[in-house]
């Protein structure tokens, strides 16, 4: 039962993994950019969230709501004002850019926030479970995250096979120059697609920083937890992503059964291990 | 150099071309880097040992640089992982004197082979990842090596150890060094750190321009830019790529010894902080130029003015240099130098193929 319960908290916080990389891959998706700041935005999501928190005195659902509007709009403008300047043929200038924002972002909120680390208080909410069988209880904050990372993945698939938007992103994304004879700015597309990341990193923040404390520097290491569920759900497909979470969650909380210091090693070795055999990761959408 | 070379275009009248590179500036500018070198080979006879610190930290961050501007900039493969070569580098140097009891000086050679092992194993493994994933993966792979180095127990763990004193008192040729410059033997240490930069460094640069000027040069950027017409006309993309990856490996691994020589205390945040080993280094290639050899020299300057500057101010510092990489990407991405260059036509070390006709 024991380890029946280890693969269950690993699964529930595959939740958490999916949710971090939603936004990454998304973005990659449609405009072929890779975001090395992803991390470091999710904990700006969950710094501001903490932040409008305490100076408006408003509960965490609103101030959720508040966030995702904010991040929206900081994303629509990132996209406008900068990472659209660098976009082109060569990988190299994104890259480099986005790596720049990584520590912009980690050392800007060491400077307002300081190294403090913090969490996002639920209240009673945080520690409500349900026991499933003897030895094995499902904590609610924890499973209302894989439920919400699960109502996100058919949101967006919603939006992006049931809506004009989602025709555009689609459009763009094969080929952009026809999609602008058709007469979609594909510069708002980008900056709505990079709009749309950031909003649902809010969500990745609040579902994150409820269960772990969260401080200036982890970001990176959201970063590489969301592009190993990534690569290892298999690029372009969503619902692959939410197995790649689930995969890479399991490896740790299995590693750290073992040994709590191999948590995160764990599940390093188990994304490399995944490379090995099967590098275009379990559900591939694209074919070569 | 020049090459020969007829082309005969469309079976019309023959066209005798002539390839050239280089200038007339940049053969005094050969003459003035032999005078600079030799200037700082004879430097610790005068300077105080502050500056040769000063100058070692700068120095490997420029031969760094360099090595980042081969690997991502000329090769393509934009590794934002360098800090596990260093990492690894350092941790060889550590366990080949404390653990074997070797010399300092062939255990930095052993620790470029161990990190030249390792960059030919996990190499194949991130090929895989196309493109801009490949930073992450490297990445991915730092850290790997940072959680287990920090497991390694023999050497410390996670709060690391520093090197014992026995270590660098038996040193080969620091005694020499220590009656040259009548010094005391840690001071003889920074001056012996200093040569070895020093010598890796000009090595590694003299390296990448005949590298880059050789039809090797020209292949990886061929596969760089054009991967499937580089292939067709039957360039080996993925052996050259492969070779200049361990090559690289190699050559950031002995730094990354030499480096840990001098601070003589190790810990895995530190041997495999992305900040310190690729953050500054992409930034000082960045702000001064990628693709060019000049570059990292102007971006390794201002790196070091700003550090004098700002270094007090901690986050302040990280920053401005965040900052500056950012808009430098945005309004000059050709960096001081390649703007500066761009405008004048200067070329100090010439890597560009002019095509004259005879």
């Amino acid at each position: 039962m024991a380890w029946l319960d280890t693969v269950v908290q690993g699964i529930l916080l595959g939740g958490v993994y999916t949710l971090f990389a939603l936004g990454l891959s998304l973005i990659f998706g449609i405009m072929r950019l890779v975001n090395l700041a992803h991390g470091d935005l999710i904990v700006l999501a969950a710094f501001l969230v903490f932040l409008v928190m305490a100076s408006f005195g408003v509960p965490l659902a609103v101030a959720t709501l508040l966030t995702i509007a904010l991040m929206f709009a900081l994303g629509f403008v990132l996209q406008r004002a900068v990472l659209e300047r660098v976009l082109g043929d060569d990988i190299m200038p994104p890259l480099l850019v986005t790596f720049g924002l990584s520590v912009v972002i980690q050392n800007g909120l060491l400077l307002g926030f300081g190294a403090d680390s913090r969490r996002l208080q639920a209240g009673a909410f945080e520690t409500l479970s349900v026991d499933v069988a003897p030895g094995l209880s499902i904590g609610l904050a924890p499973l209302s995250a894989l439920i919400i990372a699960i109502g996100v993945i058919a949101l967006l698939q919603m939006v992006f096979y049931r809506t004009s938007l989602g025709r555009a992103f689609r459009a763009t994304s094969d080929d952009t120059q026809t999609a602008q004879l058709m007469g979609i700015d594909h510069r708002n597309i980008y900056a709505i697609a990079v709009g749309i990341s950031l909003a649902v990193s809010v969500i990745a923040a609040v579902a994150f920083g409820m269960r772990a404390n969260f401080d200036p520097s982890t970001g990176p290491a959201r970063l590489l937890y969301a592009f190993e569920a990534v690569i290892i759900g298999g690029l372009g497909s969503l619902w692959g992503t939410l197995v790649g979470g689930m995969v890479l969650g399991v490896a740790q909380t299995i590693g750290a059964r073992i040994d709590p210091e191999w948590q995160i090693l764990a599940g390093h070795l188990a994304f490399l291990l995944m490379l090995f055999l099967r590098p275009r990761g379990l559900f591939p959408a694209r074919q070569p | 150099m020049t090459g020969q070379g007829r082309i005969v275009p469309g079976g019309a009248r023959d066209i005798a071309w002539r390839q050239q590179i280089g200038t007339v500036t940049s053969c005094w500018a050969a003459l003035a880097a032999v005078a600079v070198i030799v200037a700082l080979m004879l430097l610790p006879a005068y300077a105080s040992r502050g500056l040769i610190q000063d100058l070692i930290f700068v120095l490997v961050m420029l031969t760094l640089a360099q090595l980042w501007n081969l690997i991502a900039g000329w090769g393509g493969l934009i590794s934002v992982g360098q800090q596990a070569f260093v990492g690894l580098g350092a941790y060889g140097l550590f366990a080949a004197t404390v653990l074997a009891g070797l010399d300092p000086l062939s255990a930095i050679l052993l620790s470029g082979l161990l990190t030249a092992l390792v960059a030919a194993l996990v190499g194949p493994l991130l090929f895989r990842l196309e493109g801009p994933y490949f930073a992450i993966g490297s990445w991915v792979i730092a850290e790997s090596f940072r959680l287990l180095c920090a497991q390694f127990k023999p050497l410390g763990g996670g709060t690391g150890m520093s090197l014992p004193n026995a270590v660098v008192a038996d040193m080969a040729g620091l005694s020499f060094v220590q009656q040259l410059l009548a010094l005391r033997p840690a001071a003889a240490r920074d001056v012996m750190v200093y040569w070895l930069i020093l010598l890796v460094m000009v090595i590694v640069t003299a390296a990448i321009y005949l590298f880059v000027r050789s039809r090797y040069g020209l292949a990886v950027v061929a596969a760089r830019d054009a991967h499937g017409a580089a292939r067709s006309v039957g360039i080996r993309t993925e052996r050259i790529r492969y070779t200049l990856w361990i090559a690289v490996g190699f050559a950031t691994g002995v730094v990354g010894a030499i480096a840990y020589l001098q601070k003589a205390r190790i810990s895995p945040d530190a041997a495999f902080s992305v900040v310190d080993w690729t953050a500054y280094v992409l930034f000082i290639v960045i702000i001064g130029g990628v693709r060019t050899l000049e570059g990292p020299i102007v971006g390794v300057l201002v790196f070091w003015a700003l550090l004098y500057y700002l270094a007090q101010f901690g986050s302040l510092y990280l920053l401005t240099l965040g900052v500056l990489a950012i808009g430098t990407m945005l309004f000059a991405p050709k960096g001081l130098w390649g703007t500066v260059a761009a405008r004048f036509g200067w070329q100090l070390f010439p890597l560009r193929r002019l095509l004259l006709r005879r």
